[in-house]
């Protein structure tokens, strides 16, 4: 074979497609480098340029705010929402509450089957969306609990969370199934996070409700019965964050 | 929130890391800044779109790397870039003057001189060259981020380097005299 047939395999064998060629592609290739001082230099040279190449070519660097405007477009809707619908006043907010509310539709379409959790979810969503979340804004368990006093009839326990990751932000008076009960409003980092307390004859409308559904499309659903009561956690935090919250209300319930 | 909505958590995922090298490319083949902006973001949205339809198993860098060149190419700004191309004349091999000195001394060759020779190739030969040398794809890869056989992109691989070797002779030879 005469230098120029054997420069034809000079880009497989610069680009290493040997894994793709077989080990034993470039063998004989190899034999004739060693044979052949100017295709060795010219092989040489084809590396070095694609090294440079590789070099050269690594030119332009996004900036940051670009970054975020790309990472802020394929984010899902609704998690931009929340953080939006947080800051009142906020010149989005009315177009954030339409496209949760479009959001809530959705939901409430998929689960029509399941109207307890549909109608609790729609509540949290709501609550987001509201440029008034709760009635009682406090981070205080001492204000919050005493503000449910005479609104509601039954009374329910609240453990410090002074020391845990749960910010407590108020609460509100809701209905549910027509009966009054709290719905109470955490911040997990960027989560949010609803606790409704009902009597616990009202809770037999939650029993049975899709939980992997709802994890689904993006919320944990927890909920169990303590001491007459009925606790249903709602929000788009993991599995592990909201049975953690949901520990720390149990253990407050037994005191 | 990594359990949140199945698909696009994923998409995300999977699509950031190739942000920074989708970018570049996208400044070489648009030559701007702005433009290349462009592209990405519609990048970005198309893929998100498609993701759904998007075949698992199927090379997820390949795939984004063809939205954004089909983009581009179709885009008034690619029509006019690629018309400057003799596209795939297949007609190898290569004529037989190979063997013309054409060493290059790269221990003299600045990053610019290399960085102006790629600019001034015809954009197919220009993107493969950054597929294969740059994001160092497998020819396979590169097959499926431009949407050609695996053999294509042997034969348009030699002519792109061929063309570039050409050119960067040319400048170092224009800058002796
Ligand atoms: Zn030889």
């Amino acid at each position: 074979m005469i230098c120029n047939e054997w420069r034809e395999q000079f880009d497989a064998y610069v680009d290493d497609a040997s894994a793709e060629r077989g080990p034993d592609e470039f063998a004989s290739l190899e034999e004739h480098l060693r044979s052949c001082p100017s295709c060795a230099a010219e092989a040489l040279n084809r590396v070095q340029l694609k090294r440079a190449t590789r070099a050269a070519a690594a030119r332009y660097v996004p900036s940051p705010t670009f970054r975020l405007r790309i990472e802020k477009s394929i984010k899902p809707k609704r998690k931009l929402l929340w953080t939006a619908a947080w800051i009142p006043g906020l010149a989005g907010a009315i177009a954030a509450v339409l496209l949760v509310t479009v959001s809530a539709l959705i939901w409430t379409r998929h689960v029509a089957h399941e109207e307890a959790v549909a109608q609790l979810l729609d509540m949290h969503i709501a609550t987001l969306a509201s440029p008034n979340p709760v009635d009682v804004v406090s981070t205080d368990r001492h204000t919050v609990k005493p503000w449910f006093q005479g609104k509601l009839p039954f009374t329910f326990n609240l453990p410090e969370f002074e020391y845990s990751p749960y910010k407590l932000l108020g609460g509100k008076l809701v209905y549910v199934h027509h009966s009054p009960a709290a719905q109470l409003l955490f911040e997990l980092r960027k989560h949010d996070l609803s606790v409704f307390i009902t009597q616990e004859n009202q809770g037999a409308a939650f029993s049975g409700m899709g939980q992997s559904d709802m994890r689904e499309k993006g919320f944990t659903v927890e909920s169990w019965n303590q001491d007459g009561l009925r606790y249903v956690i709602v929000s788009d935090a993991g599995p592990t964050e909201v049975r953690a919250l949901g520990d720390l209300l149990k253990s407050a319930a037994r005191q | 929130m990594a359990d949140y909505a199945g698909d696009f958590g994923s998409f995300e995922d999977l699509a950031m890391p190739h942000f920074v090298r989708l970018y570049n490319f996208a400044c070489w083949l648009t030559h701007d800044s702005v433009a290349a902006e462009d592209l990405v973001q519609e990048t970005y949205m198309k893929a998100l779109r498609g993701f759904s339809s998007f075949q698992q198993g199927t090379n997820f860098r390949a795939w984004m790397y063809r939205i954004l060149r089909n983009t581009f190419l179709t885009s008034q700004t690619g029509l006019k870039a690629a018309a400057t191309t003799d596209l795939d004349d297949e007609r190898s091999p290569e004529p037989a003057d190979e063997l013309t000195p054409e060493s290059i001394l790269l221990a003299r060759m600045e990053m610019e001189t290399i960085q102006q020779a790629l600019e001034a190739l015809p954009v197919h030969f220009r993107e493969i060259i950054l597929l294969c040398d740059l994001e160092e794809m497998s020819y396979q890869e590169i097959g499926q981020a431009l949407g050609i056989p695996a053999g294509t992109v042997m034969s348009r691989l030699s002519r792109a380097r061929k063309a570039m070797r050409t050119l960067l002779i040319a400048r170092m030879e224009g800058a002796r005299q």
